[in-house]
C-alpha cells in the first residue's frame, strides 16, 4: 500500500513539493488542448506534436446535471459539472459546496479547481487524491 | 458512386416490448419473415444479410437469425455501431447495392435490452477507484443531460420546454400499436416523475426494451422487374459520419458536430433542404437530445428550438412533425433495431400506411441515429413515385 495518496487519473499531477495540479496537452502544431496523451494529435494528426500543458485552475461552469439515479453504492443526489479551463481544456467532475439546485446553480458562473482526498479506497487501501470544481472564491 | 438509385421495397417491425422467453434470433428473425413478406419475396432470392446487433456483438447474430429463417449460405454481416448499429446496417446493404455488387439484400437490426437498467459510467476502471460518481458521471442520463444544459447555456431553454418533447411523444405513440407504450402523459407528470439526472425525469428518458425491426433493399432493376413500383420507398440519401475533434468531447460526447456534418451531406446528396421534409424520425434517446437534433438537423435556426417546441410544430399536424412513432422515449429503444425501425417509420408514412399518426401527404422524410463514441447515422427516404 502507498504512504501517500495516489492520482485518481493520469490527469493529476502530484510534485515532491508544492500543490498537485492538472496536466493535460498542447499540440505544438495546431494548439488543441487535450486530456490525455495520444500517439498524434487527434485535431490535427500531428506526430510527436503533443507537449505536456499544466492546465488552470480557475474556469467557467459550461453545463451541469444533478445526478438522483445512480449505480449501486454511489451517493446521490450529486452534481456532475462540465468547466472550461481559463487558457483552454475541459474537465468534468463533481461540482462540490453547492447546493443541488438549479436556483442555485448559474451556468457560466465562474469556478474553482480544487483537490481533495476521495472518500473511497481501492482493495489494497490505497487513498486516491481526486480534483473537483467549486463556485469560485 | 453508381448511379442507380436503392429502394426499400419492404420493412416491418414487431411491436417492441418485453420477451423474457425469446431468444433474440427469433425475435430478429419475425421481423425479418415480415419484412420478406411485405416486399413479397423470400430468403431464397437474398443475396446478402446485413445484421445489426450491439450487445451480443460477438455472437453471430445474423448467423442465428439465418438459422431460424433459411441458411442458404449468403454472406452475413454482423455490425455494431452503438446506438447507430441498425442504420449501420442498413447502410452497409445500401453501399453494396450502389456498388453493383448485390441487386437484392436483407437488413435486420434486433436487441434484447428490457430491463437493462442504466447504460454507460458503470464500469470500474482498470486499476484504482472507478470514478463514477467522484469525477461527474458517465452515465447515458447524465451525459445527454449535460448536452441539454449546454442547450440552455446558450439560449436559455428551460427544463419545461424539455418536458414537453416527452408530453409530445408519448402523445404519437397512443397512435402507434408497435409502440412499447401507448400513455398520454401530460406536462405535470412528466416534470413530476422521478428525476433520474436533472433536467431529464424518468419519462424523458428512453425505454430499454426488446425489439427486432428489418428491411429488404432492391436495386432499381430489380424493383422494376418486379413491379415493385406502388410501395418502392427510394433512399435518396444514406450517410455516416463521425465525431471530428471538438475542444470539449472528451468530456462532453459531441453528438451535435456528428449530426450537423451528416445532415449537410445527406441534403446535398439528396437534392433536397430540410424545408422539403414532411416528416422526421431523429434520435431522442432523451428528450434533451431532441432539442438539440432539431437546430442540428436544420428543422429551425439555430438558438430557436425552444420557439419551435412552444408553437408545437413539431407536434401531429405541425410544421414539421417529430417522433410520430413515439420516439425513442415511448416506442422505446432495442439499440441494434432502432436504425431500422425509424427508417421503417417513415417509410411507413411515405406509402401511406400510417393509420391514425399518418403525415397527411407525406413525399420526403429523414431518419436520423446517433451511436455515442460517436457516429450519426441519416436517411433521407421518398415515397413512391406511383
Amino acid at each position: 500500500m502507498s504512504e501517500h495518496p495516489l492520482p485518481i487519473t493520469p490527469l493529476v499531477q502530484i510534485p515532491e513539493s508544492g500543490d498537485p495540479y492538472l496536466q493535460g496537452f498542447k499540440c505544438k502544431s495546431c494548439g488543441a488542448i487535450t486530456l490525455k496523451s495520444r500517439m498524434a494529435c487527434a485535431k490535427c494528426g500531428g506526430r510527436d506534436t503533443l507537449e505536456p500543458f499544466r492546465l488552470s485552475t480557475k474556469g467557467t461552469l459550461h453545463a451541469y446535471s444533478i445526478i438522483y439515479r445512480a449505480f449501486p453504492g454511489i451517493d446521490v443526489p450529486f452534481v456532475s459539472a462540465i468547466a472550461d479551463l481559463e487558457g483552454g481544456g475541459t474537465i468534468k467532475t463533481n461540482l462540490i459546496d453547492v447546493e443541488p439546485d438549479p436556483e442555485k446553480i448559474q451556468l457560466g458562473m465562474d469556478v474553482d479547481v480544487v483537490f481533495q482526498i476521495a472518500p473511497r479506497k481501492d482493495a489494497e487501501g490505497n487513498e486516491y487524491l481526486a480534483y473537483f470544481l467549486k463556485p469560485a472564491a | 458512386m453508381g448511379s442507380e438509385d436503392v429502394y426499400i421495397t419492404g420493412t416491418d417491425m414487431i411491436k417492441f416490448g418485453k420477451f423474457p422467453d425469446r431468444s433474440i434470433a427469433s425475435l430478429g428473425a419475425e421481423a425479418a419473415l415480415l419484412a420478406l413478406d411485405d416486399a413479397g419475396v423470400t430468403i431464397n432470392d437474398i443475396e446478402a444479410l446485413y445484421s445489426g446487433n450491439l450487445l451480443m456483438a460477438a455472437g453471430m447474430v445474423g448467423q442465428q437469425i439465418q438459422q431460424e429463417i433459411g441458411q442458404t449460405g449468403i454472406p452475413v454481416v454482423n455490425c455494431s455501431n452503438a446506438c447507430a448499429t441498425g442504420a449501420t446496417a442498413l447502410r452497409e446493404g445500401w453501399t453494396a447495392i450502389k456498388a453493383g455488387i448485390y441487386d437484392i439484400v436483407l437488413a435486420v437490426g434486433v436487441e434484447k435490452l428490457a430491463g437493462a437498467g442504466m447504460l454507460g459510467g458503470g464500469g470500474g476502471s482498470r486499476s484504482g477507484i472507478s470514478p463514477e460518481g467522484l469525477l461527474g458521471s458517465g452515465a447515458m442520463p447524465c451525459v445527454f443531460a449535460e448536452a441539454g444544459m449546454a442547450h440552455s447555456r446558450k439560449y436559455g431553454t428551460t427544463f419545461e420546454q424539455f418536458a414537453q418533447i416527452a408530453v409530445k411523444n408519448h402523445h404519437h405513440s397512443t397512435m402507434n400499436p408497435k409502440a412499447r407504450y401507448q400513455i398520454e402523459t401530460p406536462l405535470e407528470e412528466v416534470m413530476n416523475a422521478e428525476m433520474i439526472s436533472y433536467p431529464n425525469t424518468k419519462l424523458m428518458c428512453s425505454a430499454n426494451v426488446d425489439g427486432a425491426a428489418a428491411a429488404v433493399l432492391m436495386s432499381e432493376k430489380k424493383m422494376k422487374e418486379l413491379g415493385l413500383g406502388s410501395q418502392a420507398v427510394r433512399i435518396r440519401a444514406s450517410v455516416l459520419t463521425t465525431d471530428p475533434w471538438t475542444d470539449r468531447d472528451e468530456v462532453m460526447p459531441d453528438v451535435n458536430t456528428c449530426t450537423r456534418n451528416a445532415a449537410a451531406q445527406a441534403y446535398e446528396m439528396a437534392g433536397v433542404g430540410p424545408e422539403d421534409l414532411d416528416l422526421v424520425e431523429l434520435h431522442d434517446c432523451f428528450a434533451t437530445a431532441e432539442v438539440l437534433h432539431y437546430e442540428n438537423l436544420g428543422l429551425c435556426a439555430d438558438g430557436e428550438a425552444g420557439k419551435l417546441i412552444d408553437e408545437k410544430a413539431t407536434w401531429h399536424g405541425g410544421r414539421i412533425p417529430v417522433n410520430l412513432s413515439g420516439g425513442l422515449l415511448s416506442k422505446g429503444h432495442p439499440i441494434g433495431a432502432t436504425g431500422i425501425a425509424n427508417v421503417y417509420e417513415i417509410a411507413t408514412h411515405l406509402r401511406g400506411n400510417a393509420g391514425k399518426r399518418q403525415a397527411e401527404g407525406a413525399r420526403i422524410g429523414l431518419a436520423h441515429v446517433i451511436g455515442l463514441g460517436t457516429c450519426c447515422g441519416i436517411h433521407i427516404l421518398e415515397a413512391p413515385s406511383s
